[in-house]
């Protein structure tokens, strides 16, 4: 399904072949405005929940509850970073932006080098009951997350794992393999065999080849890999909301001023605002790997 | 993505055969090692939980009492749990196919036109945040109140534009000669005939309701045949004589006022002027009645309660639609995009309508794609959570309730009875297997 962005850029070029005459294209382009109306307004009706998020963050907090976020548009005197300097110096936000990030990167590395390894052996390693052994890996992303909430809760609180950042990571990690297994097992072996065999009979061994021939040419996947990862676990709520109490990632903290929303929402706005504002950044550097692999990934 | 789970290909050859047989871990230890971290990984956080909350379900909260098949009974009694296990299947029913059928219909939308990048970047950006932080977003847009929500504040626009809510809900008259509720309007008590000018002072209304184009009340010239009057604030900083129109008492614009006749029913109706007055011309003799219609005193619109009880599980679901109508969308047109051309043109060539075309050409062709999102989006229904527990307040959170939200609350969410939980857990397990098994079973037919 990876393959499937080329046609729609291969198309869209087809249309604007030229050799056409501008009255045709005008008809065209007349026939077809009632499409790009809809489409603008649906567009519109899109953005404005997160522009209504983004706008309220603005609002001075004697204007939040009285007035509309649509009003800072009409008098943009309303408007204010108060709010995000207020946040920012929040000793408790901050370090919960911190946490995530650490939480988001080192669940992001850690499964990809773990599940890069055992897709390399699955691809190109020979060794009894594989085929079963990758199956079994596999099947098990039937098994929802809520399956292991209690034993592991119980099992964090013997080991001392509970409310620690390697303690999240690593539940993380554990869920994120049986997908980028398959991902990458699927990708790498369709890495030319001479290339390894060529290295092989060069006297490579199989950490050379797996650090000097598949890691390299299996970066695309791994970058796709990579961005669904982090954004996975940067936007995670179930997992840390059960695995943290002090060490919190920010949806966490900020979960725990909703019980008094209204009363709450000059913090809860800019903070919800800043902890989307972070995988909207990456997703729009990365944009084409995202989509790569969201097209993989729907086929699981 | 050639390949799938179960047709694996053919081991590729190993080392060439060396002088002597290597010995087993020479053999296989290499790929131990590469294997190593993710089977610890798998075992201890995926493997062991899973057989031991299955263990786990039997036993009582504390987990020291075997107790048989209590928990599951529990959850197919309880309150609570059948409202959550209702509701996700709910979910189940309408949000795959509602979110299936609105990226078909923005995937064909996109083909017709050229500029579809930027369409395409807006629809999809709500995938890449959080579903918890899609519910923070919600939660500000359903918000009651007509000044703060956006829904209730576009739904308060529309209204006001079809029928506009009267400014003078507190009103009151200002004298006794004007008797009457918000239910019938206010009556002038006075029977009126042609040539009578009709006096009508309400006082209660505050000054920011007064609309802005309000001028000096006037009491307007009696009219030959016909029957006039005004409507006017009839209050005067500083005192003044109530049912008398007097310097800086504002007439009162825009108000309905009704001609009825002796039953009460209402002839005719007019609007009133800038300074308050109306005219009713040309009417016939005999005894009226002049009344203030009660859409002058119809409250304003107070804003549909989209959190409340009711409406909970519909809105969290607009919500969720929301969320996901870009990944319908991006798959959809990428499958779109794969059909070939030819097949399309050959059907219009043919004669067929647009309409055939997508019906019987393009829909059939598309079918393994809707499919693939059709299914996807089954799986995560079932496991919705963060979008519910972040858009419902906790007080209609039972009303709100899903599987998975149920689980978490049950053992984590105060009442921590880690055995019902265990129970509820292994319950979405079991519903999560049969969308895999044919998720799987499709798959490899397509390969």
């Amino acid at each position: 399904m990876s393959v499937a962005e080329a046609p729609v850029e291969a198309r869209v070029g087809a249309q604007v072949e030229t050799g056409e005459p501008m009255s045709a294209r005008i008809l065209r382009f007349v026939t077809k405005t009632p499409v790009y109306f809809v489409l603008a307004f649906i567009g519109l009706l899109w953005l404005v929940p997160t522009l209504g998020l983004f706008f309220t963050s603005l609002l001075e907090p004697a204007a939040i509850g009285t007035t509309g976020w649509w009003e800072v548009i009409t008098s943009p005197s309303l408007a204010t970073i108060d709010n995000y300097r207020e946040i920012l110096d929040n000793e408790a936000i901050t370090s919960s932006l911190w946490t995530t990030l650490w939480i988001a990167l080192g669940a992001t590395i850690l499964p990809i080098a773990v599940a890069s390894l055992a897709a390399y052996a699955f691809a190109w390693l020979e060794f009894p009951g594989r085929d079963w052994l990758f199956i079994i890996v596999v099947a098990l992303l039937v098994v929802p997350i809520q399956m292991a909430l209690i034993p592991i809760f119980s099992l964090y609180n013997d080991l001392g794992l509970f409310d620690t950042i390697p303690g999240l990571v690593l539940f993380h990690t554990a869920f994120g393999l049986p997908f980028a297994i398959f991902l990458l097992r699927n990708f790498f072996i369709g890495i030319p065999r001479d290339l390894l065999e060529a290295a092989r009979i060069d006297g490579a061994s199989e950490f050379r080849i797996f650090f000097r021939v598949i890691i390299p040419l299996g970066l695309p996947a791994i970058a796709s890999l990579a961005i669904f990862q982090f954004l996975w676990v940067w936007n995670d709520l179930l997992v840390a909301l059960t695995f943290a109490r002090d060490t919190q990632p920010i949806t966490v903290a900020i979960f725990s001023q909703m019980r008094q929303f209204s009363a709450n929402i000059e913090l809860i706005a800019p903070a919800a605002f800043i902890s989307l504002a972070i995988p909207l950044v990456v997703f729009f550097l990365f944009q084409r790997y995202f989509v790569q692999g969201l097209l993989a990934g729907s086929v699981k | 993505m050639s390949e799938s789970a179960s047709t694996v290909e053919a081991p590729p050859r190993g080392l060439p055969p060396g002088d002597h047989e290597p010995g087993l871990f020479q053999r296989y230890g290499v790929a131990l090692i590469f294997l190593a971290p993710t089977l610890v990984l798998l075992g201890v956080w995926v493997v062991y939980p899973t057989i031991r909350t299955i263990i786990r379900s039997f036993y009582d909260r504390d987990g020291d009492e075997f107790i048989g098949l209590d928990n599951y009974e529990t959850l197919f009694t309880d309150d609570t749990l059948v409202t959550a296990i209702k509701n996700n299947f709910l979910w189940l029913l309408i949000v795959p196919a509602f979110v299936t059928a609105i990226g078909l219909v923005f995937a064909v939308l996109l083909e017709r036109i050229r500029f579809s990048v930027a369409f395409k970047v807006v629809v999809f950006m709500p995938m890449a945040i959080s579903l918890f932080a899609a519910g923070v977003i919600w939660r500000l847009m359903y918000e009651k109140d007509p000044s703060q929500g956006t829904i209730n504040a576009g739904i308060a626009v529309v209204k006001d534009a079809v029928s506009p809510s009267g400014v003078l809900s507190a009103a009151q008259p200002s004298t006794e000669a004007l008797q009457g509720g918000p239910e019938g309007g206010l009556v002038l008590q006075k029977p009126l005939a042609p040539g009578d000018v009709a006096q009508l002072g309400l006082t209660g209304i505050r000054s920011s309701d007064v609309p802005a184009d309000a001028e000096q009340a006037v009491v307007p010239e009696a009219l030959a045949g016909g029957i006039t009057g005004v409507v006017w604030r009839d209050f005067k900083p500083g005192g003044g004589v109530p049912g008398q129109v007097e310097e800086e008492e504002l007439g009162l614009p825009g108000i309905t006022v009704e001609l009825r006749d002796e039953d009460g029913r209402t002839i005719t109706e007019t609007q009133t002027e800038t300074d308050g007055t109306f005219a009713f011309e040309d009417v016939e003799a005999g005894p009226y009645l002049a009344a203030i219609g009660p859409d002058t005193f119809s409250e304003p619109y107070a804003g549909v309660s989209w959190l409340g009880a009711s409406l909970i599980t519909p809105a969290i679901m607009m919500a969720y639609v929301w969320v996901w109508a870009g990944f319908a969308m991006v798959v959809i047109a990428a499958g779109l995009a794969a059909i070939p051309r030819d097949l399309l043109e050959a059907a219009r060539t043919d004669g067929a309508t647009e309409w055939q075309v997508f019906r019987r050409v393009t829909v059939p062709l598309l079918a393994p794609v809707l499919t693939v999102v059709f299914v996807t989006m089954l799986i995560y229904v079932l496991k919705v959570f963060d979008i519910v527990i972040s858009v419902a307040p906790g007080s209609v959170q039972d009303d709100a309730n899903v599987i998975a939200l149920a689980m978490w609350r049950t053992s984590f969410g105060g009442v921590n009875d880690f055995g019902l939980g265990a129970a509820i857990a292994v319950f979405l397990f079991l519903l999560v297997i049969p969308i895999l098994v044919l998720n799987v079973r499709r798959f490899r037919r397509e390969i």
